[in-house]
């Protein structure tokens, strides 16, 4: 049985965060993964799971805001079904990345942090992805997209387009 | 720890190893200029202002974080130092608004000063700024983001000292802001919002003019006020505020409450009444003319001579004709001690009767009589800091005594400090106790019982018996325990606390009770059973006041005896017993009531003649808090149409024919052959004037000088007598012990005890003219959780 009751999270997502919170010396330090989590089966952090956060590790809500706020791959407010982000980090950027970035802006029609009207596609600038080796780089929800050319990118989002793209968040 | 020995700036500094540098250099005269390090909070070094200059350290410490050692060498003022300051402070002045020409704290700004000493000037950042709009985030706490240079010490002042944890820092970087915890979003009007104990202890850590407070923004410049030193009015802690005074055409308004030297008990402390709640002085409804009950039945203006006449002429008659044991008189908790004394001086010498009470918000009486014959069993305010175990019992601190909860925090927090509460409700305090035992409802007399030894009792105070034992024992066994009472113990109940207390060595004692002066009330001896000093009524000591011996009647007594019509005149000084004990109006329709009061109070509506009062800011006397500590009241404000009660129980009293010089002892004094022992001459001599002279003191110039009667009370009242002029009169405060030797109580006393039941957004009748604390009632929304752990823990 969840700690919480009435959970907002499916029960195998509120089993995960019951364990969770048993397996740091501290509990708040579960803070992190559960938000990351939280994130991953909703979509983004709602204040319902800021609120649940909260208490399962006994912080106040503002204790959550405060982290939640801290990291920029956190969000609270829904994203694309595909969330595009773009790195445009010093290799990336020595490659390329702020074209990439242009393109998928125009491609696209949003902005950083912007939603595309079906919902389908989100836009974000990134700071480094990890993947320098193979800049410029891009990620779509957990997948990578390396070696990046704007025609690359067409392909890309034109599979996600049309639903042969993962979108598991 | 043991003393090391550093060298800064070429100075041998001692201080004990371990010492932060930055208060070893405050203690020896350097001064080391810091942003985000506060004394008594965590440790940030977040500003970099503080930065030094340590012999073979590759790169500049900062003194904030550098605890020394033996033989260490600092620099603290190099050109390299003053360049890396200079650089802070223009990285800090990239975004800022230099607004100081309208900010409140433009003069009295950290940053400001310290971009004066660097001369930072210049700027090199063309970019345009980051403005944000002000925001209320209470009625009392306004939010100028641009102005806030983050260096967290109103998070950490929330968190730590106040233990609320409502401010917190959002977002990362450049963009890093302070927020209040009730976001925008969740808030109907869209703003967010701070939902807390509205100290205003964030804004007075602030360095800068970020946080500012709802009562003194925009109102005036810090300069143009003048500052008093006073004690706050309100709870029983009796706190030293500061008072910022502005002179009006009508006297003097005072625009803001604080702290500036941080010299008093309450050190950096003032909870939200000490800072904000002055403005019931400046309320529109204030009485400024005396009023007298005309032949129609209404109340209508007089002058101040026609109102002591009428009073006069007609204590006078009453005492004459019914007897002064018909007139009542029920002293205020917020008059000074001086007031307190000469009232009850008046009421048992000139109108001649023991009716003499106060609403009574602890059984200081019963807590007197339990340390009969010990000393050095009481505790000041101070020693709530200082001492390393700390006992609990009833009250609720947070909400009735805040300072004494800062205090107990503050000892908790730096200075390991172990505490033990039990009570009935779960109150705030537990967070930081050691141990927390909660008592069945009513179970304090239990628990008394069963600390002070009956096992039998322990069933009716709580569920778990033998937890409850391992508590008596760790109290027993612990060192310099403090003990502090909640006024929901009185009589044998406290009796028995004390008792159990005196079984330990060493072990000092405090009884909570409500207002600022309510133990001064008592002290004083506005009490039908007990003079001054709880001195037993006939005793020698007041010989000079008549052998009265019979005790008078007590508050609710000469109600009843109102409304059987037997009491010829009530007399009530700064009190409102007819909301209080929910008098029926009816029941005063035969007497004649004088009250002297600053509103129309529900007991002043009902008067005959109501005489216009000043408050305790605008007058000077002394006060006596709950722990017995004795602190000077200065004048600050000052309103036209208003007079001192001590002023007007004098003028009364002359009005009544009495002889002002007995009553007050001022001038040459009563008698020229002092100490003459023979002849048609002899006689008792001039106590006060043979005490003035072996004090080396002057006889007073006025019958309206406090100092006259505090002379008097030095001179007659137990306790008292120990009182430090020198002390008093420098502001600063002095504990006092009951002498209570003298204390006999025959036979039960009734339990006349009602506490007043203030939260930090109430405080008696006086509160009902606040606005601000109208306010902060209404924003109350009381959804602060109290949390087991969080995330400072
Ligand atoms: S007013 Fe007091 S309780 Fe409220 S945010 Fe400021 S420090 Fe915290
Ligand atoms: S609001 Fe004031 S105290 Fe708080 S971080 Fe900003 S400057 Fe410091
Ligand atoms: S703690 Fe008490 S005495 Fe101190 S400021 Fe608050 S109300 Fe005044
Ligand atoms: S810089 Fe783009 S992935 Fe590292
Ligand atoms: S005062 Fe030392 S870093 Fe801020």
């Amino acid at each position: 049985m969840s700690a919480i009751a009435n959970s907002i999270f499916s029960p195998e997502a509120a089993a995960r965060f019951d364990k969770l919170a048993t397996i740091y010396p501290v509990k708040r330090s579960a803070l992190v993964p559960m938000l990351l989590y939280a994130q991953d089966e909703i979509g983004y952090v709602s204040e319902a799971a800021i609120q649940e956060i909260a208490k399962r590790l006994d912080l106040f809500d503002l204790d959550v805001r405060n982290v939640l706020s801290y990291y920029s791959m956190l969000r609270t407010k829904p994203a694309g079904k595909y969330n595009v982000q773009v790195c445009t980090n010093i290799s990336c950027m020595l490659r390329g990345g702020y074209e990439i970035l242009d393109h998928c802006k125009a491609k696209l029609g949003i902005g950083h942090k912007q939603v595309t009207a079906d919902g389908q596609f989100s836009l974000e600038e990134v700071e480094c992805i990890g993947a320098c080796c193979w800049a410029p780089a891009m990620q779509v929800n957990y997948d990578f997209h390396d070696d990046l050319t704007t025609i690359k990118v067409d392909a890309i989002l034109q599979d996600y387009a049309e639903g042969r793209g993962k979108d598991v968040k | 720890m043991a003393d090391v020995t550093i060298t800064v700036d070429g100075k041998k500094v001692t201080a004990p190893a371990g010492t932060l540098l930055i208060e070893a250099c405050k203690t020896a005269g350097i001064e080391i200029p810091a942003f985000c390090y506060y004394p008594g909070l965590s440790l940030q070094g977040a500003c970099r202002m503080c930065v030094v200059r340590q012999e073979k350290n590759p790169k500049l410490a900062t003194a904030c974080t550098t605890a020394i050692a033996d033989g260490q060498v600092f620099f603290t003022e190099t050109p390299e130092i003053t360049q890396a300051r200079k650089a802070t402070l223009q990285l800090l002045l990239g975004n800022h608004p230099l607004d100081c020409p309208v900010c409140d704290a433009g003069g009295e700004c950290e940053l400001q000063d310290m971009t004066f000493k660097y001369g930072a000037a210049d700027s090199f950042y063309a970019e345009p700024k980051n403005h944000r709009e002000e925001q209320k985030w209470s009625p009392v706490v306004y939010f100028d983001r641009p102005r806030c240079i983050l260096c967290y010490r109103c998070v950490r002042m929330c968190g730590e000292g106040m233990d609320v944890f409502a401010l917190g820092i959002q977002n990362r970087g450049s963009s890093s802001v302070i927020a209040p915890n009730s976001p925008a979003a969740l808030n109907p009007d869209d703003l967010a919002h701070v939902d807390c104990e509205q100290c205003g202890m964030c804004i007075d850590a602030c360095p800068v003019g970020a946080l500012t407070s709802g009562t003194y923004r925009y109102k005036t410049r810090p300069w143009e006020m003048n500052h008093v030193a006073t004690v706050c009015t309100h709870c029983g802690d009796g706190c030293k505020t500061t008072l910022g005074v502005r002179s009006t055409s009508d006297g003097a308004e005072i625009v803001r409450g604080d702290n500036r030297d941080k010299s008093g008990m309450n050190g950096d402390f003032l909870c939200n009444k000490g800072r904000y709640a002055f403005d019931f002085a400046n309320h529109d409804d204030r009485i400024t003319t005396p009023l007298v009950r005309n032949a129609a039945g209404k109340l209508e203006a007089a002058s101040w001579e026609a109102a002591f006449d009428h009073i006069g002429r007609k204590l006078r008659m009453d005492v004459d004709t019914r007897g002064g044991e018909t007139i009542g008189v029920i002293g205020g908790n917020r008059l000074t001690n001086e007031e307190a004394y000469l009232l009850q001086k008046f009421a048992r010498t000139v109108l001649k009767t023991n009716n003499i009470d106060h609403h009574r918000t602890a059984d200081h009486v019963a807590f007197a009589q339990a340390l009969a014959g010990q000393s050095g069993r009481t505790a000041s305010l101070r020693d709530t800091l200082t001492s390393k175990t700390v006992l609990v019992v009833g009250g609720d601190p947070s909400n009735q005594s805040p300072a004494t909860a800062w205090n107990l925090r503050t000892a908790v927090r730096n200075s390991g400090a172990k505490l033990y509460i039990a009570n009935t409700e779960d109150i705030k305090l537990r967070r930081q106790a050691k141990a927390f035992v909660k008592l069945q409802p009513f179970g304090y007399g239990a628990l008394a019982g069963f600390l002070a030894g009956d096992d039998s009792a322990g069933s009716s105070a709580v569920n778990d018996v033998e937890a409850l034992k391992t508590f008596r024992e760790t109290l027993k066994a612990a060192e310099g325990l403090l003990i502090l009472v909640g006024s929901e113990l009185r009589g044998g109940d406290l009796k028995k606390l004390v008792e159990f207390g005196l079984s330990i060595p060493d072990a000092k004692f405090a009884l909570l009770s409500d207002y600022v002066n309510s133990r001064g009330a008592a002290d004083m001896g506005l009490l039908p059973d007990m003079l001054p000093g709880y001195t037993p009524l006939g005793s020698e000591r007041f010989a000079e006041y008549g052998k009265a011996s019979t005790p008078g009647l007590d508050m609710l007594e000469m109600f009843d005896a109102a409304a059987a019509g037997k009491l010829s005149a009530l007399y009530v000084v700064g009190a409102n017993p007819v909301l209080r004990y929910g008098i029926d109006s009816a029941a005063l329709k035969d007497t004649f009531v004088v009250v002297q009061e600053m509103f129309m109070t529900e007991t002043a509506v009902l008067a005959d003649v109501v005489l216009p009062a000043a408050n305790l800011y605008e007058k000077a006397g002394s006060v006596t808090n709950h722990y017995g500590d004795l602190q000077q009241v200065n004048k600050a404000g000052d309103r036209a149409g208003v007079r001192s009660d001590f002023e007007m129980i004098v003028r009364v009293a002359d009005k009544m024919g009495a002889h002002i010089p007995t009553l007050i002892p001022f001038g040459k004094g009563l008698r020229s052959d002092m100490g003459q022992t023979r002849g048609a001459q002899s006689g008792e001599a001039d106590r006060h004037a043979v005490w003035l002279t072996a004090q080396n003191l002057e006889p007073r110039l006025s019958p309206f000088d406090p100092m006259a009667i505090l002379d008097e009370i030095q001179r007659l009242v137990p306790g008292y007598d120990k009182v430090l002029r020198l002390q008093l009169l420098s502001g600063n405060d002095q504990h006092l012990e009951t002498d209570s030797t003298l204390v006999q109580i025959a036979g039960q006393r009734k339990d006349l005890v009602l506490p007043s039941g203030d939260t930090l957004f109430t405080s008696g009748t006086l509160g009902h003219y606040s606005a601000m604390l109208l306010d902060l009632q209404a924003n109350e929304s009381r959804r602060l959780p109290v949390l087991d752990q969080t995330a400072a823990d």
